[in-house]
């Protein structure tokens, strides 16, 4: 499956310099994976080092949060997209 | 009479004075990486949230210098973060602090006071704070357009700072806020933009509009200098108890950040030697229909589990809070505790505060003293103890679920027997007569 992925313009500069990328995989964590493989100075800062989102870092795999959606195991389909966002305070 | 049409936006087009101070350099809480003054509130190397970095050699006031200053959150600028003294937004903070001895007797301790959110200065919520910090570093960013992601009490704060400031406002709200916070925004001529979903999808999209068009998201992107005002509440507490410390505070929780900057203030003040003793226990409040701080506190620790929030405490509802775990940590470093209740609870407790305070909170203050009441009942807030309410937003401002909870007021003739008939049948009803109480006329002068 082949999604795209939309990240924060101060992770697109590890990213050569590109806020939207399309990435393969049949979850979200698959396709993370890709990512982190093809830009390895993303890896540390998409994922800790159990290998999981980390808490301040949410992922919206179209618009909704993955932690209701099986997180990592959340499974895409051709065409998704993923959002990576950091977190936002209160208001 | 002609009517003169008004374009607000365009009466914004005064050059704003040079800004008087400039923000603090940012360091991450998560791996310690340090940063230059910026409009950014994450970490390059790990997203960590960034927060300002003050001098630990810097000159702090004694009590007698604080003191003389005005009442006003800049009268603790030392641990504001900026180098020199804002500008913008002068007035906010200060709010009172009321003693209740009533509601002390209900909740059974010793002693009981409502820190007074609801009046504050100029939107009538805790948001205020947190604004003046913001708009200031907005200011000395250069930064022309501001605006939030809010429930409601953020978006009337930023609309009423930037409209007095002259900053053009971008707000974002759930498109199903309550009447008064729209219209309460609306009146300050900011772009206000509703959006269909929840508070959480408010604030997603945010992130993706302050990271697109460089303005400068109060909440966002200006998180680590905004955050900071609420840490004012704290000092003020203390300041207003005669620079002491409460046995126990209780505070409502969204985002978590109160709670987060009212232990941090509280600390701050004790290592300034401002205050001494014990910090207070800090114990948070949620409605039970968006509690996932509170559940974190239960559970004993481990991640947010973020929520669909269905309740009536609007300006809680956030499913997936920002500063949650640090809020958790917070609460269980102090020995405090959680407390989720009722949207009905919530009601009693918007009455309850009311009929003993004369505090008219809104929904959130309702939480807050709903969860006083569970917290007094499993014994944890104590009889020996002198407890703080944070009471954060006016309950003009959330009518709706008091609209047919309270009983309708009689409708008489201008007749006092129709007066003493009423009396008459308060006295039946109610056999104590704490309400009616008749008194001897008094002569005439």
């Amino acid at each position: 499956m082949s999604v795209t992925v939309s990240l924060p313009s101060i992770l697109s500069r590890l990213a050569g310099g590109s806020r939207a990328l399309v990435a393969n995989g049949g979850t979200v964590g698959e396709a993370v994976s890709d990512l982190t493989s093809r830009f390895p100075s993303l890896a540390p800062r998409l994922v800790d080092e159990g290998g999981q989102p980390y808490p301040f870092v949410t992922y919206y795999l179209n618009d909704e949060d993955i932690r209701f959606a099986g997180g990592f195991d959340a499974a895409v389909r051709d065409g998704d997209e993923l959002t990576i966002v950091s977190a936002v305070a209160g208001g | 009479m002609t009517a003169i049409a008004f374009d607000a936006a365009r009466a914004r087009t005064a050059t704003l004075p040079k800004a008087t101070a400039t923000p603090l350099p940012l360091s991450c809480t998560n791996c310690g990486a340090r940063f230059d003054p910026d409009p950014a509130a994450i970490c390059l190397n790990c997203l960590g949230p960034l927060a300002p970095e003050y001098d630990a050699t810097r000159t702090l006031p004694d009590r007698d210098t604080i003191a003389a200053r005005r009442p006003s959150l800049w009268r603790y600028r030392e641990w504001l973060p900026f180098e020199g003294t804002p500008s913008l937004s002068p007035d906010s903070g200060f709010t009172p602090l009321v003693e209740a001895p009533a509601l002390a007797r209900r909740l059974g301790v010793a002693r009981l006071w409502v820190k007074n959110d609801a009046v504050s200065h100029p939107t009538l919520s805790f948001k205020d704070r947190v604004v003046s910090t913001a708009i200031n570093a907005a200011h000395a960013f250069g930064l022309d357009v501001v605006g939030c992601a809010s429930t409601g009490n953020l978006a009337n704060a930023v609309a009423a700072h930037a409209a007095r400031a002259g900053l053009d406002a971008w707000i974002f709200i759930p498109f199903d806020l309550e009447p008064a916070k729209v219209l309460g925004t609306s009146i300050y001529a900011p772009n206000l933009v509703r959006v269909r979903g929840t508070y959480d999808d408010v604030n997603r999209l945010c992130a993706q509009v302050a990271d697109s068009f460089g303005w400068g998201l109060v909440n966002v992107n200006l998180r680590a200098y905004y955050g900071e005002g609420s840490k004012t509440m704290a000092f003020e507490i203390i300041e207003q108890l005669g620079w002491r410390l409460p046995n126990a505070i209780v505070a409502p929780m969204a985002g978590g950040a109160l709670v987060t900057k009212l232990h941090r203030g509280f600390r701050e003040f004790v290592d300034a030697g401002l205050a001494s003793g014990e910090l207070p226990r800090i114990h948070g409040a949620q409605a039970a229909g968006c509690a996932p701080i509170v559940r974190l506190v239960e559970r004993g620790g481990g991640r947010i589990e973020p929520e669909i929030p269905s309740t009536i405490a609007r300006s809680l509802a956030i499913g997936n809070p920002a500063d949650g775990l640090t809020a958790a940590r917070a609460i269980t470093e102090t020995g405090g505790w959680g407390a989720a209740v009722s949207d009905a609870d919530v009601v009693g407790g918007i009455r309850l505060l009311a009929e003993t305070t004369g505090v008219f909170a809104e929904t959130a203050g309702g939480v807050t003293t709903a969860a006083a009441l569970a917290l007094a009942k499993e014994g944890r807030l104590r009889a020996e103890d002198e407890v703080v309410l944070c009471i954060t937003g006016n309950g003009l401002k959330t009518l709706d679920p008091l609209t047919d909870v309270l009983p309708p007021a009689p409708v008489i003739a201008p007749h006092l027997r129709a007066v003493a008939a009423l009396v008459e049948h308060q006295l039946r009803s109610h056999p104590e007569p704490s309400i009616v109480r008749q008194r001897e006329p008094k002569p005439c002068q």
